[in-house]
C-alpha cells in the first residue's frame, strides 16, 4: 500500500472536534520562556549588564583612554584627570588595563564553557543512552574527574603545562565537564522511558534522530542554566589562577593579575585604586551572570 | 545497608586506582624530569642518560606508572625535591591545620545558611525572602580573594581588631585563643561561598518539605507553625541538608589553596603553592592523591547519610 | 467487517513468548530472580481481526504489547511477522517491518514529543523512512491530520495547544504514516473523558474498514474490547488463561478468571443477570513469584488439590481455555459442581 492509495476521503467522515485552544494565539516554548524571563527584574539587570559588558569588551579599543601596555612616568599614582583610575606599581593606566581585561575574563568564560558543555552533553548522552557496560565504565570516569579538589588539580597542571590562555581554558574545561554530563544523563535516562522516545523507536527512528531530535532539544534547558552559571564559575577559576600568578600572565592583564598586584599590604592599605576597581568589575560580572542564570532557571523550568 | 556501604567501597576502588593514572599523567605532562633538575648543567649528556635509565625514566609509561604504585602501595610517597624531607612527613605536618580551616568553614556555613534558608522559605516570596536570596546570589559571585583583601583591610589593617595572617602569634603563648583569633577572617571568607550556595538549597528542600501533606496535616489539626517547621520539617529536610554541606568538601580543599596564600595559614594549602612554584612533583603529587581520598571519603560518608535520612532510596 | 480467514499466514505470531525484568540485589548486584511480566505467551493475530487484550493493570499485557512490537527485548519466545522470525533482528534489520507494525499509546500527551509540532510529529516518519520529501511529507501530514479528524490549522500547532482527544488523533495519524498493517493500541482510550473516548473508538473503527488495518487492543476494563474487538484474549499474571472470538467469550466465559472479569464490569445484557457471581478473594500474587501450578489458584473460588500442583496448557482450539476444571459455558462441560449449580440458576 503506497500513500496514494490512502483512502482519504475518509476525512469528511469524521467531523472536525471543536478547538478549545483556538483563541489562543500559537506560542512556541521559546516566546514563553522569554515572556517568563522578562519578568524576572534581577535577570533582566544581569542581562543589561552582560551585555554592557560584552560590548565594552568587542569595543576595548575604542573605549580605551590609553593604551593598556604603554608604560608611564608616574608609578602608582592616584585617580587624577588624565588617569581616572589611577596608574598602577609600572605607571599603565588602571582604566584601561581594566576594560581590555573584560576580553580575558569574557573568552574565559564562554570558551571554557563551550567546549564543556559540549563534550559533557555528548558523554552524558552517550552514557545514558547505550547504558550497561558503557555507562559504568563513563560514570567511574566521572567519579575520577571528580574526586579531585578543582581549584588544586587545575592550579597543579596550568603549572605542568605552563600558563596561557589556551591551557587556562582547556584545563577548566577538562575539569568542568562531568557536572554536566551527570546532569544530561540523568535528564536523558528520565526521557528515555517516555512514550514519544518509545513512539519513535517504534517508528524505526535511528539512535541519533532519536538522540539529536527528541531526547536532546527536551534536555536543553537545564543544560542552558547550567552553562550560565558555568560561565561565571569559569570566570572566577580564571581570576583565582591569575590572582595565584598561574593564570593569564602580565602584561596582558585580567582583573585577577591586577588584583594579585594588591597583595602587598602598602597597595591593600595605601593604593585602593589598583584593587578595589578589578574586584569589583569581577564581582559585578560574576553576579550578572548568575542572575541571568536563575531567571533562565525559572523561565525554562516546566515545572514552574 | 551494609551492602550498601560495601558496594560504594568496591567502587571506589577501581576510581581510586584511575585517579592515580591520571594524578601520574599530570605530572609526566610537566616539561623537564627530575635528573635534570638535580644535576648541574655542566653534566655530560651520557651521565645524564645513564641516571635516567637507571630511574626508570626512559621506560614506557606504563612501567614507570607501575613502579610509582608499587611503591605507593607500600606507604611509599617519596622525597620532595626542594626540602629532601619525606612528602609524608610534609603532608602530615600541614593537613591538621587545613581540616581545622575546612571544617571550621563547613560549620559556620551551617550556622549561618540553615536558620536563613529556613527563615527564606518560612516567608517565601516576602520582600526579607528576596533579600536574602540576592544576597545569596552576592555570595557565590564574590571572588573570595577579594573579599579576602577587604576583610583584611578593613579588620586587620584599619580597625586593627585581628591578626593579618598566620596560626598562631610569633613568639605567643600558643594558647586556643590566640587560634580562634587567627580562625576568624580565613574561615568566615571560605564560609561566605558555602553559605552564598546553601542558603537557596536549604530554602528549597524547606520549601518542598513544608509543601508536603503531612504537613498540612499537622497544621489542620491544630499544631502551631512554629511547631511546624520546627518539629516535623526540620527533621525531615535536615540529614540531606548535612550531607549536601558536606558535598563542599572538595571546594573548600580547592579554596583554601588560595585563602591560605593571603592569610598565611599553614596548610595544605600553602604547601601546594610552594611545591608549584619550586617544581617539587612528588609533593603535588602526593597532595593530589590525598586530597582525592579526602574526596573520596567525604562523598562516601554523603551518600550513607543520604541514605540514612531517605529509606527509600535504593541502596544500589 | 469480513470474517477473517484462519487459513491465512498471521499477521503476528508469538510463540512462547517471555519478557522478565531483572530483580538485582547485594554487594555485587547480581540478579536474584526475575519479575514474570510476560510468561510463555502463544498468540496468533490474523489480518483484518482486532484482538482484544484484557486483564487487571499489572498482569503483563502492556508489556506483552510492547514485546510483540520488540520495544522490549524478549526473555525467551520466538516472534514472527507474516512468517518472518524477527525476534533476534537488530534495529537495522528490523526498521523495513516498523513501518508495517505501529503503536499508539496510552497518554496521547506523553507519546508527543512536545517541542514538535503536530505538522512536524506526523510528517516525521515520513521523512525518517525517506517514504517522501520534505514538501511532499509536510503535504501528507496535513491529509493525514485532516483523515483523522483534526482542522486543518493543527499543523503548526504544538502538543500542549490541543485537547486529549485531539492529541491522540495526533499520535494516530503519525502511526498511519508510514502505512502500518498492523497497530498495537495501548490502552489508547483509557486516559480520555468518557465523550472522547467513543469518538476514538469510532474513528478506529472507520479507520480500521478504510485502511484495512489489523488492531490489537489492550485494555484493562471489557466495555471498549467488547465494542470493538472480533477476539478477545484474557491475561492473568503474565500468561493467556482464555482466547476466543468475542461473542463466545462473552457469551460463555470458560476461565473463572473470565467470569470474575465480566461481573466486575457493568453489562446491560438482562440476560446474563442472575447468574452466580464468583467474587475476587484476596490480592493478586506477586509477578516475581507467581504461584504454583494454576496461578489463579489463589484466588480462584473453585481451585481444587490439582489447580495447585499443575499448570493447566492453554487448550482448545478456536476457544482455548488454560483450566484443569473449565466453566461449562456451551452445557457440554459441565465436569464440576460449582458449574452445574450456576446453570441451574439462570
Amino acid at each position: 500500500m503506497s500513500h496514494s492509495e490512502l483512502r482519504l476521503d475518509a476525512a469528511a467522515m469524521h467531523a472536525a472536534e471543536p478547538h478549545p485552544t483556538q483563541e489562543a494565539a500559537p506560542e512556541n516554548g521559546l516566546r514563553q520562556a522569554a515572556r517568563r524571563f522578562a519578568r524576572h527584574r534581577l535577570a533582566v539587570l544581569g542581562l543589561a549588564v552582560t551585555v554592557a559588558l560584552a560590548l565594552t569588551a568587542i569595543l576595548a579599543p575604542w573605549l580605551m583612554p590609553h593604551s593598556p601596555y604603554a608604560v608611564t612616568a608616574q608609578f602608582s599614582a592616584p585617580p587624577s584627570a588624565s588617569h581616572w583610575l589611577g596608574t598602577d606599581q609600572v605607571g599603565r593606566d588602571v582604566l584601561s588595563r581594566l576594560i581590555i581585561a573584560a576580553r580575558v575574563s569574557l573568552i574565559v568564560g564562554f570558551a571554557t564553557v563551550a567546549i564543556y558543555v559540549a563534550f559533557g552533553t555528548l558523554v552524558g548522552l552517550v552514557s545514558a543512552y547505550f547504558g550497561g557496560w558503557i555507562d559504568a565504565a563513563i560514570m567511574r570516569l566521572t567519579d575520577m574527574f571528580l574526586a579531585f579538589p578543582f581549584m588544586m588539580v587545575i592550579l597543579v597542571i596550568v603549572s605542568a603545562v605552563g600558563a596561557s590562555l589556551p591551557t587556562i581554558i582547556a584545563v577548566i574545561a577538562l575539569f568542568s565537564w562531568p557536572s554536566v554530563a551527570l546532569l544530561v544523563r540523568s535528564n536523558v535516562l528520565s526521557l528515555k522511558a517516555q512514550d514519544f522516545v518509545t513512539a519513535g523507536r517504534a517508528l524505526g527512528y535511528g539512535t541519533p534522530r532519536l538522540l539529536f531530535r527528541h531526547i536532546l532539544p527536551n534536555t536543553a534547558g537545564p543544560i542552558i542554566v547550567n552553562a550560565t552559571f558555568g560561565i561565571a564559575s569559569a570566570i572566577l577559576s580564571e581570576a583565582g589562577l591569575s590572582f595565584l600568578g598561574m593564570g593569564v600572565q602580565p602584561p596582558t592583564a585580567s582583573w585577577g593579575n591586577m588584583l594579585s598586584e594588591a597583595q602587598s599590604l602598602t597597595v591593600l592599605t595605601e593604593q585602593p585604586w589598583l584593587w578595589v576597581p578589578a574586584g569589583s568589575m569581577l564581582l559585578v560580572t560574576v553576579l550578572a551572570i548568575n542572575f541571568v542564570g536563575d531567571g533562565l532557571r525559572d523561565a525554562l523550568d516546566p515545572k514552574a | 545497608m551494609v551492602s550498601f556501604v560495601a558496594r560504594r567501597l568496591l567502587v571506589s576502588m577501581p576510581v581510586l586506582l584511575g585517579i592515580t593514572v591520571i594524578n601520574f599523567f599530570i605530572i609526566k605532562l610537566a616539561p623537564g624530569n627530575p635528573v635534570e633538575m638535580f644535576i648541574n648543567p655542566n653534566t655530560p649528556p651520557e651521565l645524564i642518560e645513564a641516571k635516567k635509565e637507571m630511574l626508570g625514566l626512559n621506560s614506557p609509561f606504563f612501567v614507570q606508572y607501575w613502579q610509582w604504585l608499587l611503591q605507593l602501595l607500600q606507604g611509599e610517597l617519596g622525597y620532595s625535591f626542594s626540602s629532601y624531607a619525606p612528602v609524608a612527613g610534609l603532608i602530615q605536618e600541614r593537613i591538621g591545620p587545613t581540616l581545622l580551616l575546612a571544617f571550621s568553614a563547613l560549620i559556620a556555613g551551617l550556622l549561618v545558611a540553615l536558620p536563613i534558608g529556613i527563615f527564606s522559605a518560612v516567608r517565601h516570596n516576602t520582600k526579607w525572602d528576596y533579600f536574602l536570596t540576592g544576597l545569596s546570589f552576592v555570595g557565590t559571585s564574590l571572588p573570595s580573594f577579594f573579599l579576602a583583601l577587604g576583610l583584611l583591610y578593613l579588620f586587620a589593617l584599619k580597625l586593627r581588631l585581628l591578626p593579618t595572617g598566620g596560626m598562631q602569634t610569633l613568639n605567643g603563648d600558643g594558647g586556643v585563643l590566640d587560634t580562634l583569633l587567627h580562625l576568624i577572617l580565613p574561615v568566615s571568607v571560605l564560609a561566605v561561598v558555602v553559605i552564598g550556595k546553601k542558603i537557596r538549597y536549604v530554602r528549597a528542600s524547606m520549601l518542598d518539605v513544608l509543601q508536603q501533606d503531612y504537613l498540612r496535616t499537622a497544621r489542620a489539626k491544630g499544631v502551631r507553625e512554629f511547631a511546624v517547621t520546627h518539629k516535623h520539617a526540620l527533621r525531615n529536610a535536615l540529614l540531606p541538608i548535612i550531607a549536601v554541606f558536606g558535598m563542599e568538601i572538595p571546594a573548600l580543599l580547592g579554596g583554601s589553596i588560595i585563602i591560605e596564600q593571603i592569610f598565611q595559614w599553614p596548610g595544605i594549602g600553602q604547601l601546594t603553592m610552594q611545591s608549584i612554584l619550586s617544581r617539587d612533583y612528588p609533593t603535588l603529587m602526593a597532595l593530589n592523591l590525598v586530597a582525592a581520598i579526602v574526596v573520596l571519603t567525604t562523598n562516601l560518608l554523603v551518600d550513607v547519610l543520604y541514605a540514612l535520612a531517605d529509606p527509600r532510596i535504593k541502596y544500589r | 467487517m469480513p470474517e477473517p480467514s484462519r487459513e491465512a499466514t498471521p499477521l503476528l505470531r508469538a510463540d512462547q513468548l517471555s519478557t522478565y525484568y531483572p530483580i538485582r540485589r547485594g554487594v555485587w548486584n547480581r540478579t536474584t530472580g526475575y519479575i514474570r511480566a510476560v510468561d510463555g505467551v502463544t498468540l496468533e493475530v490474523y489480518p483484518g481481526e482486532t484482538l482484544g487484550l484484557v486483564g487487571e493493570s499489572g498482569c503483563g499485557k502492556s508489556t506483552l504489547g510492547r514485546t510483540l512490537l520488540r520495544l522490549e527485548e524478549p526473555h525467551a519466545g520466538r516472534i514472527y511477522y507474516e512468517g518472518d522470525e524477527v525476534t533476534t533482528l537488530t534495529e537495522r534489520r528490523l526498521r523495513p517491518y516498523r513501518t508495517h507494525y505501529q503503536m499508539i499509546f496510552q497518554d496521547p500527551y506523553a507519546s508527543l514529543n512536545p517541542r514538535m509540532t503536530a505538522g512536524e510529529l506526523v510528517a516525521e516518519p515520513l521523512l525518517a523512512h525517506r517514504l517522501a520529501g520534505k514538501g511532499e511529507a509536510l503535504r501528507l501530514a496535513h491529509r493525514l491530520l485532516e483523515l483523522v479528524g483534526l482542522p486543518r490549522a493543527s499543523a503548526g500547532r504544538y502538543p500542549h495547544q490541543f485537547s486529549g482527544g485531539q492529541r491522540q488523533r495526533i499520535g494516530i495519524a503519525r502511526a498511519l504514516a508510514v502505512t502500518p498493517k498492523l497497530i498495537v493500541c495501548d490502552e489508547p482510550v483509557s486516559a480520555l473523558d468518557v465523550s472522547v473516548q467513543a469518538q476514538i473508538l469510532h474513528l478506529l473503527q472507520d479507520l480500521q474498514r478504510e485502511l484495512d488495518l489489523t488492531y490489537i487492543f489492550i485494555a484493562h476494563g471489557l466495555g471498549a474490547v467488547h465494542y470493538i474487538s472480533t477476539r478477545v484474549a484474557v491475561m492473568y499474571l503474565g500468561t493467556i488463561v482464555e482466547i476466543a472470538d468475542k461473542r463466545a467469550l462473552f457469551a460463555s466465559p470458560k476461565h473463572p478468571y473470565t467470569r470474575m472479569l465480566l461481573n466486575a464490569s457493568p453489562v446491560s445484557d438482562p440476560r446474563r443477570r442472575g447468574r452466580a457471581i464468583l467474587v475476587p478473594e484476596g490480592d493478586v500474587p506477586s509477578a516475581s513469584n507467581p504461584p504454583s501450578g494454576c496461578r489463579f489458584h489463589t484466588r480462584c473460588p473453585i481451585a481444587m488439590p490439582r489447580c495447585v500442583a499443575e499448570e493447566p496448557a492453554l487448550t482448545g482450539g478456536a476457544h482455548a481455555v488454560a483450566c484443569h476444571y473449565p466453566l461449562g459455558g456451551t452445557g457440554e462441560e459441565e465436569t464440576h459442581g460449582l458449574v452445574r449449580r450456576e446453570t441451574a440458576a439462570r
